[in-house]
């Protein structure tokens, strides 16, 4: 099954936009998700898989709307959620 | 689609509606506060691990490993050959996360590659820095494995029609790096010169690698 991660050869998707300010992190809030989840994988709460795994079950609307640290955080929450780490 | 903050509105980002970023703030904040209050992890790891990551992982990484290929032979053929072991002979490693693969892929006259992750974002973080935000968005991953030479127009980078082009898709267990053409003119220059060189898109494919103006 194709999910809406897998965007390899899609048509629509635009131009790219090469005009951002490249910096890292556009918001104090994104660097504390990255780290968040370099510390989890290292704590192995989680690992890279599922992490990566919990970002592809979005609901493909949410996925495609979400901005880049905006997924990182669904996938973080959902798995601390689901490993009972939070719940 | 694409990582921006507030306020950009470029008519062509799709950016729909980002929950807003104090919104984010706030939905962060609370999760830490839980897991500190779990005590899973404390707001100084955090902290730790951005400061960290800022001054470990960067550009010059990788490009000190592309000059150090430049002007070693026997280096280059050990980067190709595995990757991983020739970049711990210059301090640097894989291992940020979990133990990640490396492959280096060699620019020659006739082949020029590309690296993409279509699926993700993966990147070789620790030899290249923090990803531009473009290497993340839907546009460049569904496109560049499609048309690669259309894409790297954009970039300004024009091959020539007979350079075959290879893109190498990244996963969450192999990165690949890219070991652009030297220079011309540069037969002079010592390693720390060259480095200088090295950019960071001529390690993704989507730039190419001057001589220094003279």
């Amino acid at each position: 099954m194709t999910r809406v991660h897998d965007v390899g050869g899609m048509h629509g998707f635009g131009p790219i936009d090469r005009d951002e300010v490249d910096e890292p992190f556009h918001h104090e809030w994104e660097a504390r998700v990255f780290a968040l989840n370099r510390l989890l994988l290292r704590a192995k709460v989680y690992n890279l898989d599922e992490f990566r795994h919990a970002i592809e079950r979005m609901d493909p609307v949410a996925y495609l709307s979400a901005s880049y640290y905006e997924k990182w955080f669904a996938g973080i929450e959902r798995l601390l959620a689901e490993k009972g780490v939070t719940s | 689609m694409s990582d921006h903050g507030d306020g950009h509105g470029h008519e062509h980002d799709h950016a729909h509606d980002h929950a807003s970023s104090a919104t984010m703030s706030q939905r962060v904040a609370g999760l830490v506060a839980t897991l500190e209050r779990k005590g899973v992890v404390t707001g100084q790891q955090l902290d730790r691990a951005v400061e960290e990551f800022l001054a470990h992982a960067k550009p010059a990484n990788g490009a000190a490993v592309v000059a150090r290929a430049w002007v070693d032979p026997a280096f280059k053929a050990r980067l190709l050959a595995d990757a991983n072991a020739a970049i711990e002979e210059l301090g640097f490693d894989m291992r940020h996360w979990s133990y990640v693969k490396l492959r280096a892929v060699e620019n020659t006259e006739h082949l020029h590659n590309v690296i993409v992750c279509t699926l993700c974002s993966c990147y070789p973080l620790s030899l290249l820095g923090p990803s531009p935000a473009w290497y993340k968005s839907v546009a460049y991953r569904s496109r560049v494995v499609r048309d690669p030479r259309g894409v790297l127009e954009e970039f300004g980078v024009t091959l020539d029609p007979g350079t075959e082009i290879e893109v190498w898709d990244s996963t969450a267990e192999l990165r690949y790096l890219v070991v652009p053409r030297r220079p011309a003119g540069t037969e002079g220059m010592g390693e720390a010169e060259l480095a200088k060189l090295v950019t960071r898109d001529s390690m993704i494919g989507t730039g190419l690698c001057a001589a220094p103006p003279r």
